[in-house]
C-alpha cells in the first residue's frame, strides 16, 4: 500500500466520514487545537524570551521551565490528537500540499530539538548567553514554521 | 443612521471592498490574527493561571504581571487592528453573524473583569502578592477570564460557520 493509498483509505473510515459530514464537530476539534496552540505558545514564549532575556528574565531558568512543562505538555498531547484527527479527515487532499510537510517537518524537528538540545541548555547553569539566544531562536523558529505551515494548509 | 445602514455604508468604501476582494492581503491579516493569539492570550493564559494559583506559585503574582502584561497588551493592539481589518473587509457579513455578535458580547465582558480586578483586589496586591494560592476573588478573576477567552476563541473560529447552523 502506497502513503497515498493508506491516506485515502484512512480519510473513508466511518468515523471521518461522520466528522467530515457533521456541522459542528469538525469545527469543535479545529478550537480545541487552537486552545492547544495557546497554551503552547504561552509556555514556549515565557521560557524563550527568559533566554532571550525578556519577560520572566529575573526567575531561575530552570524553576521556569519546570512551571511551564504542565501546560506546553498538555497542549503538545492536545494539539497532536486534535492535528490527527483534523488531518485524517482531509488526509488525501494534504498529501498535496508542501504547507502540511513543512509543518510536519518543523513539528518534528521542533519536538525533538524541545527534549534534547533545548531541555539540556535550560537545566544548564553555566550554559552561555550566546546558546541561549541560539537555542531560543531555533526554538521559536520552528514552532513559528508548524503554526504558520497550519495556517497555510486551511486556505482556500 | 442605523447600525446596519453604517455597515452597508462602510461595505461601499472602497478600502473595504479592495481589502474583501484582494487575493492575499485579506488572508496575510487572518493569519496574522490567528498566529497573535499564542503572544496575546499564551502570555495573558500565563498570568491568569499565576492568579489562580495554578502556576509560578513561587514567583510574586505583581512580578508575572509586570513582566508579561506588556507582551499581552502588544499582541491584543495587533489582535484588535487585524480584527479591525477583517471587520472591514465584510461589515455586513459580521454585523449579522451571530458567532460574531456572540464573540463582541464576550469581549465586553472580559472587559469588565479585567476593569472590576483593577478596581478591587487589585488594589491591595501586596496583601496577597506572595501567596502561592491567592484569595478566592482573585482566583474568580482568572479563572473568568481563562473562561472567556476560551469561548472568545471557540465563537471566533465558529464566525464561517454561521451558514450551516443558522442560514
Amino acid at each position: 500500500m502506497s502513503l497515498l493509498e493508506l491516506f485515502y483509505w484512512l480519510e473513508y473510515l466511518p468515523l471521518l466520514v461522520e466528522m467530515r459530514g457533521s456541522p459542528w464537530l469538525f469545527p469543535a476539534i479545529a478550537t480545541l487545537h487552537l486552545f492547544g496552540l495557546v497554551m503552547i505558545g504561552g509556555a514556549v514564549l515565557v521560557v524563550d524570551l527568559h533566554l532571550l532575556g525578556f519577560g520572566l528574565s529575573r526567575q531561575p531558568t530552570a524553576e521556569l521551565a519546570r512551571d511551564t512543562e504542565p501546560l506546553l505538555l498538555t497542549g503538545i498531547a492536545i494539539n497532536l490528537t486534535t492535528g490527527l484527527l483534523l488531518f485524517l479527515c482531509f488526509a488525501t487532499k494534504y498529501y498535496y500540499l508542501a504547507p502540511f510537510w513543512v509543518k510536519l517537518a518543523c513539528l518534528t524537528g521542533v519536538l525533538i530539538f524541545t527534549f534534547t538540545i533545548h531541555r539540556r541548555v535550560v537545566m544548564d547553569h553555566e550554559r552561555t548567553a550566546a546558546a541561549s539566544r541560539l537555542v531560543a531562536f531555533v526554538s521559536m523558529s520552528l514552532w513559528i514554521g508548524v503554526a504558520l505551515g497550519g495556517r497555510l494548509i486551511g486556505f482556500p | 443612521m442605523s447600525a446596519l445602514n453604517f455597515m452597508e455604508w462602510l461595505a461601499a468604501t472602497s478600502g473595504s471592498i479592495a481589502l474583501h476582494e484582494s487575493r492575499y492581503l485579506y488572508l496575510v491579516v487572518l493569519t496574522v490574527h490567528v498566529l497573535t493569539l499564542c503572544v496575546f492570550v499564551g502570555t495573558a493564559l500565563i498570568v491568569d493561571l499565576r492568579l489562580v494559583g495554578a502556576t509560578m506559585r513561587r514567583v510574586p503574582a505583581s512580578e508575572v504581571m509586570a513582566r508579561l502584561l506588556p507582551w499581552s497588551i502588544a499582541g491584543f493592539l495587533v489582535m484588535v487592528v487585524s480584527g479591525l481589518l477583517m471587520f472591514y473587509a465584510a461589515p455586513l457579513d459580521k454585523y449579522g453573524n451571530l458567532f460574531f455578535r456572540a464573540k463582541m458580547g464576550m469581549l465586553v465582558l472580559a472587559g469588565i473583569n479585567v476593569w472590576v480586578f483593577s478596581k478591587t483586589v487589585y488594589r491591595n496586591i501586596s496583601e496577597w502578592d506572595l501567596d502561592p494560592v491567592p484569595p478566592r476573588q482573585v482566583r474568580f478573576a482568572g479563572a473568568a477570564a481563562v473562561v472567556l477567552w476560551a469561548a472568545i476563541i471557540a465563537a471566533g473560529r465558529m464566525i464561517p460557520y454561521q451558514q450551516y447552523w443558522f442560514d
